[in-house]
């Protein structure tokens, strides 16, 4: 009998302690869900405080999840109903789930959301545009990154367009100190983020190829995105030996060792680089092909923020996602974390002077997120995955820029039917 | 002579006898239960559906597994992947137990100094863990630090060298090879358990009949493991066939170049938890695990039926 009313003592206990755990998360204070667990640190000792200049009596707790956990866990918690307030969006599809299955909030009404473009918006939204259910926070840039050691020891200059760019890797690889491109193949996905991706919006002309496409106008097997994946097809000779089993982690270390001289780049490796790299870097935006005049650049959205339509607290919440679509806010997060730039229209001062650049080409070029992400990768074959197949074979030599459009062009044939 | 346990449990009343089975075998019976079976059943009823975007699911009966089979789609990385487990298998089969059957034998021999030591090197990459080894043979391949160029280079044999993980016509051999690296310790080891097992009296026989080791090996101590070798056999089918770790560790769920490496492990990780922007797909998932289990099944009846059945056991 003692043992039952112990047994009953600890479950009561335990659940009186659930009980205030849940209603500490209540009124007053907020949790945020994310999957940002590096940045843990940033958010404790600059964002939150700094909000909490503004709004002291509002206590933030920043909860984080393991990227890989992250979209199970958070899916686990809101149908559970223990998930906390604020929820970072993924773009597209995992949270447009989320908005359908009414787990979500419309963030329209909060005041400071004109502060960001279409753009920057799109990758919340539901397909028609009109309702956005998450405030943009950061995008991602690509673009090269040049070694200016190598440059100066070489004698070239930025290239502005595709020639000079070829020039340069060609008196690169004469030169021969340096791999004049790094790039692998072997983890797929860098050869159609910073190949096809990072050169091709010059050619399908940023978001109006991406609408097209989506609308159906446009098809993968047109000049514009085979001419693409010729250009990519054509780094080959200028890549390290061997960049067929060359990973992802051995092309940062070959750039930050210093032995290669242009690295196809994400702006978020300006960090990794920053604490490895020994020597001065600059950076270029995609060169230009023959014949165009507008430049354009894969601005691509990443992490947004939403309000879980089931919290306790949306009053509060909202106050925190109205502080996100300020300049201050915009501020301290792009120079917390040099690469993953804000999306709000009023310009931030970046400190990091390869991030400065990279954000700056917002000035000259238009911006357009990566065309497979929205819609096109919604069913079977999924878009994004072959074009991590395809970019790399293209690349290997294995697959010929035609082949390669005709591939994900039936593909997506095979269950998108884009009203004409 | 002692009264056979059978004779024993015949005179004992009904309820003893079921409450002493009750009392060994429940428990086991109970957790295989909760933690095989049920799961197993699950997998096979989840795959008779599918589910909408809202998440709800509906009944499908077979055709999640008629999708997989005929529509290509679906079929052509179902073979492609069949076809790679059946090389990765082949290779296991023609490299790794003939090597962990030659080093039994030679362990085996009289007078081999050193045998402890060497039987623990051996069987030392074997107790790695998968991801180690993955990421270390990534390194020694590698061509850019990899030990492997300037290794063959030094040996005059340096235009041989290839960036073998990242070609479609190698990646997979050698990823093959890795494993077989990895995991020869274990045929080694069984063989080497059941090569000591062996009377001395027929050694030294076959030593007076005027055989040398070589010959002894071949003729008498060979068929005398046949069934252990026949187990190896077994075991590398279905571990080969469960195979995933390794082909993900190294090559990532999309099994490059261009799904060279591709095996039903990574097929179905890839479709049940979905890669990047490809969502999981359950149901389906669930009728690629199914189909693995049936292939599983199927090889170990042909084995049973063709092979155990016809393996001679000496007894001494």
């Amino acid at each position: 009998m003692r043992r039952t009313f112990k047994a009953a003592m600890g479950a009561e206990a335990a659940a009186l302690a659930l009980l205030a755990g849940l209603s500490s998360a209540q009124a007053g204070s907020l949790k945020i869900e994310s999957w940002r667990n590096d940045d843990a640190d940033i958010w404790n000792s600059k964002i939150i405080p700094a909000f909490n200049k503004q709004y002291p009596d509002i206590k933030i707790e920043f909860a984080p999840s393991a990227p890989k956990e992250y979209n199970a866990a958070l899916n686990a918690r809101l149908d559970g109903g223990t998930a906390g307030d604020l929820i970072t969006c993924r773009p597209f599809d995992a949270s447009l789930a989320l908005y359908q299955k009414r787990q979500l909030d419309g963030v329209d009404g909060i005041k400071g959301m004109d502060n960001f473009s279409d753009v920057a918006k799109a990758a919340w939204q539901t397909d028609d545009g009109k309702t956005t259910f998450c405030v943009p926070i950061a995008s991602v840039i690509a673009g090269f990154i040049y070694n200016k050691e190598a440059f100066a020891k070489v004698g070239v200059s930025e290239p502005k367009t595709l020639e000079e760019f070829h020039a340069v890797l060609e008196k690169l690889k004469k030169d021969g100190t340096y791999v004049p491109l790094v790039m692998g193949t072997a983890d797929q996905w860098e050869a159609a983020t910073m190949g096809f991706q990072n050169v091709g919006p010059d050619y399908w002309k940023g978001e109006t190829g991406r609408a097209n496409l989506i609308a159906g106008k446009e098809k993968l097997t047109d000049p514009q995105y085979v001419a693409a994946f010729k250009e990519i097809a054509s780094w080959a000779p200028y890549l390290g030996s061997g960049f067929q089993a060359q990973t992802y982690a051995d092309s940062q270390n070959l750039f930050s060792l210093g032995k290669g001289a242009i690295y196809a780049a994400g702006s978020w490796d300006i960090s990794t680089f920053r604490g490895q790299a020994k020597f001065a870097m600059g950076a270029f935006p995609p060169p230009q092909p023959a014949g165009t005049t507008d430049c354009y650049i894969s601005d691509h959205t990443d992490i947004a923020m939403g309000v879980n339509a089931a919290s306790k607290n949306k009053e509060d919440a909202k106050k925190f996602l109205e502080w996100l679509t300020t300049p201050e806010f915009a501020t301290i997060y792009a120079n917390a974390l040099p690469g993953f730039f804000p999306l709000a229209k009023t310009p931030v001062k970046v400190d990091d002077d390869v991030a400065a650049t990279m954000v700056g080409w917002r000035q000259i070029c238009k911006s357009t997120i990566r065309n497979s992400y929205q819609i096109l990768s919604r069913g079977t074959p999924n878009l994004e995955n072959e074009l991590w197949n395809v970019s790399a074979q293209v690349v290997n030599g294995k697959l010929t820029p035609d082949a390669a459009g005709k591939q994900l062009q039936d593909g997506l044939d095979k269950w998108y039917k884009p009203a004409k | 002579m002692a009264e056979s346990v059978s004779n024993i449990t015949a005179q004992m009343p009904r309820a003893k006898l079921a409450g002493l089975l009750l009392f060994f075998l429940g428990p086991a019976v109970v957790i295989y239960t909760l933690f095989s079976i049920y799961p197993l059943v699950a997998t096979m009823a989840l795959s008779t559906y599918t589910s909408d975007p809202s998440g709800a699911r509906y009944f499908v009966g077979l055709a999640n597994f008629e999708t997989l089979l005929r529509d290509a789609l679906w079929s052509k990385p179902f073979w492609n992947a069949l076809g790679n487990n059946l090389i990765f298998f082949a290779v296991h089969m023609c490299v790794q137990n003939p090597i962990g059957i030659a080093l039994a034998g030679l362990l085996s021999l009289p007078g081999l100094r050193l045998k402890g030591f060497y039987r623990t090197v051996m069987f030392l990459p074997t107790m790695l863990s998968v991801v180690i080894v993955g990421f270390s043979w990534n390194l020694i391949l590698s061509p850019l630090w990899g030990v492997a160029a300037g290794a063959l280079k030094a040996v005059g044999l340096g235009s041989l060298f290839a960036p073998w993980l990242g070609l479609e016509s190698s990646a997979l051999v050698t990823l093959s090879l890795i494993s077989v690296w990895q995991f020869v310790g274990i045929p080694m080891m069984l063989i080497y358990a059941a090569l000591l097992n062996i009377p001395d009296e027929l050694i030294d026989a076959a030593r007076v009949d005027g055989l040398g080791q070589f010959r002894i090996f071949f003729h008498i101590k060979l068929p005398l493991v046949l069934p252990t070798i026949s187990l190896v056999s077994v075991l590398t089918f279905v571990a080969n066939f469960n195979a995933f770790d390794l082909i993900y560790s190294v090559k990532g769920a999309l099994a490059g170049p261009n799904f060279a490496t591709d095996i039903l492990g990574t097929f179905f990780y890839r479709t049940f938890f979905g890669n990047q922007l490809q969502l999981g797909n359950p149901t389906m998932g669930a009728a690629v695990a199914t189909v693995m289990f049936f292939i599983i099944l199927l090889g170990l009846c042909l084995y049973l039926f063709l092979v155990q059945r016809r393996i001679r056991r000496y007894a001494f």
